[in-house]
């Protein structure tokens, strides 16, 4: 049995929330850049423009990339032979999550359902943190990480289908979420689908698609094609950087498809907006 | 083709008139900062008949929840929020004489047709570049509803800070004439 203390989860959790605000990861600059190479609409590529100047802006100065510093969503796997000590593991996340917010000057996000009273001074700075956590085998515990900002998660959606609606009931409706979503979510975007399961597995495994590298291609050869039909689909749509117009809606398309019952078709649509900060350290 | 103008708040029926939807701004003076939980006050107030925490008329109101300041900043990163939220408050504020909003993302009808009446526009920042606007920002103070925290109402002292009209005075909106442009049916 290993043992990691209770600190040293909080001291690392809140050292990739700082980091992370402000520090694009590659794979999300290199798309970026990507898409401003092949960006046909002027409008649309001096948004891009904008933005990759924002990311240099962040990096070299520490600031924010955006203002939305978003919800902290951890997806944990805790080896079978550590124990934490010290304390427990959610409580470190949660603690290392309330520093780095805190420390890295991050906006305090989460409130009240109704009265929308902000819990900073209450349940905690923008606590609580969303984690989902596993167990699997070995003596080290896993952390993907993602701060999710709220424009792109108030787009996203989920629908049980009849089996009957096939891969191009996915497509459709995967089509139909981004086209009425329009500029809203600050596109070019990162497109999450969960496929499969029951209804809650296909939202988590839609969130878990995003924490992907962009540019990495899917395991399941079927799910690499359906992704890129997807991708092509969007990009069809015109909507372009910001809205503005254009032929880069979309960075990518990643699909988690499971295993699901004989009657059902869950999908899933959890989208990401350009500024993709997402991690992930092994401890 | 689109125009580029450097404008200073407040704005006047005749300066909003003259913007067209994909003009390029660069806005300059005193803007306020106000989002769902304050806009929901600002409204409450005028249906109580009272004064507002700031004068409405010719002014400029910017959808955002800044991040905190760092010692010795006036502000942290601070691009805006999506808009659609404010919809049912601003068509009340456009009639009281607001002149313009900044945000990002579609507004309804009753906003763009609110800006056709009463001649307001509806201005859009670049979502995602908090870094690059926040540092437009020269002074920041909170003058109602700090309770709210992130939501509470600022008044900034803005220089340059860039924008794009979105809707204009016209009944154009540039989401739509920009997607037109390259969907590929």
């Amino acid at each position: 049995m290993r043992e990691i203390a209770y600190e040293e989860i909080v001291k690392n959790v809140r050292d990739i929330i700082v980091y992370s605000a402000s520090n694009l990861p590659e794979d999300a600059l290199n798309a970026m850049k990507e898409a401003y190479e092949h960006e046909k609409s002027p409008v649309s590529k001096e948004v891009l423009k904008q933005l990759l100047e924002n990311a240099d802006i962040a990096s070299s100065e520490a600031r924010p990339l955006c203002q939305d510093t978003g919800l902290a969503v951890f997806f944990v796997k805790i080896g079978a032979d550590v124990k934490v000590v010290g304390g427990l593991l959610k409580d470190a996340i949660n603690e290392g999550t309330e520093k780095g917010y805190i420390e890295g000057y991050l906006r305090a996000s989460t409130c009240e359902p109704f009265s929308r009273a902000n819990l900073k001074d209450t349940v905690g700075y923008n606590l609580p943190a969303i984690i989902h956590l596993d167990i699997v085998e070995g003596d080290k515990i896993e952390i993907e990480y993602a701060a999710k900002g709220g424009g792109s998660e108030n787009v996203s959606r989920a629908r049980v289908f009849p089996p009957a609606a096939g891969k191009q009931g996915v497509i459709d409706f995967v089509r139909e979420c981004i086209s009425d979503a329009g500029p809203n979510p600050c596109p070019p975007l990162t497109v999450g689908v969960g496929i499969g399961g029951t209804f809650e597995k296909a939202v988590i495994s839609s969130k878990h698609a995003l924490f992907r590298n962009i540019g990495s291609i899917n395991d399941d050869p079927e799910m690499a094609e359906l992704e890129a039909t997807i991708k092509d689909e969007l990009n069809k749509l015109g909507i372009g950087t910001m809205g503005m117009g254009g032929t880069e809606t979309v960075l990518a398309v990643h699909i988690e498809a499971n295993p699901c019952h004989i009657a059902s078709l869950p999908v899933s649509v959890n989208v990401q907006c350009h500024s993709s900060r997402h991690t992930h350290i092994t401890i | 083709m689109s125009k580029t103008y450097h404008l200073t708040t407040p704005l006047s029926d005749e300066t909003v008139e003259k913007l067209q939807s994909g003009d390029i701004v660069y806005l300059s003076g005193t803007i306020y900062t106000a989002r769902d939980a304050a806009h929901k006050r600002l409204v409450d107030l005028l249906d109580a008949g009272k004064e507002l925490p700031f004068d409405v008329k010719g002014a400029v109101i910017y959808f955002v929840g800044p991040t905190p300041p760092k010692p010795g900043d006036p502000i942290g990163s601070a691009g805006p929020t999506t808009s659609y939220r404010m919809d049912s408050y601003s068509p009340r504020l456009i009639a009281e004489g607001l002149k313009g909003m900044i945000g990002k993302g579609k507004r309804n009808k009753d906003v763009t047709d609110a800006c056709e009446k009463y001649k307001a526009v509806y201005f859009g920042a670049t979502g995602g570049a908090g870094a690059l606007l926040g540092k437009q920002i020269k002074s920041a103070e909170v003058i109602a509803y700090e309770e709210l925290g992130p939501e509470a109402v600022r008044k900034l002292e803005v220089v340059d800070f860039p924008v794009t009209v979105v809707n204009d005075t016209h009944g154009n909106d540039l989401y739509k004439i920009g997607r037109e442009q390259y969907e590929v049916k």
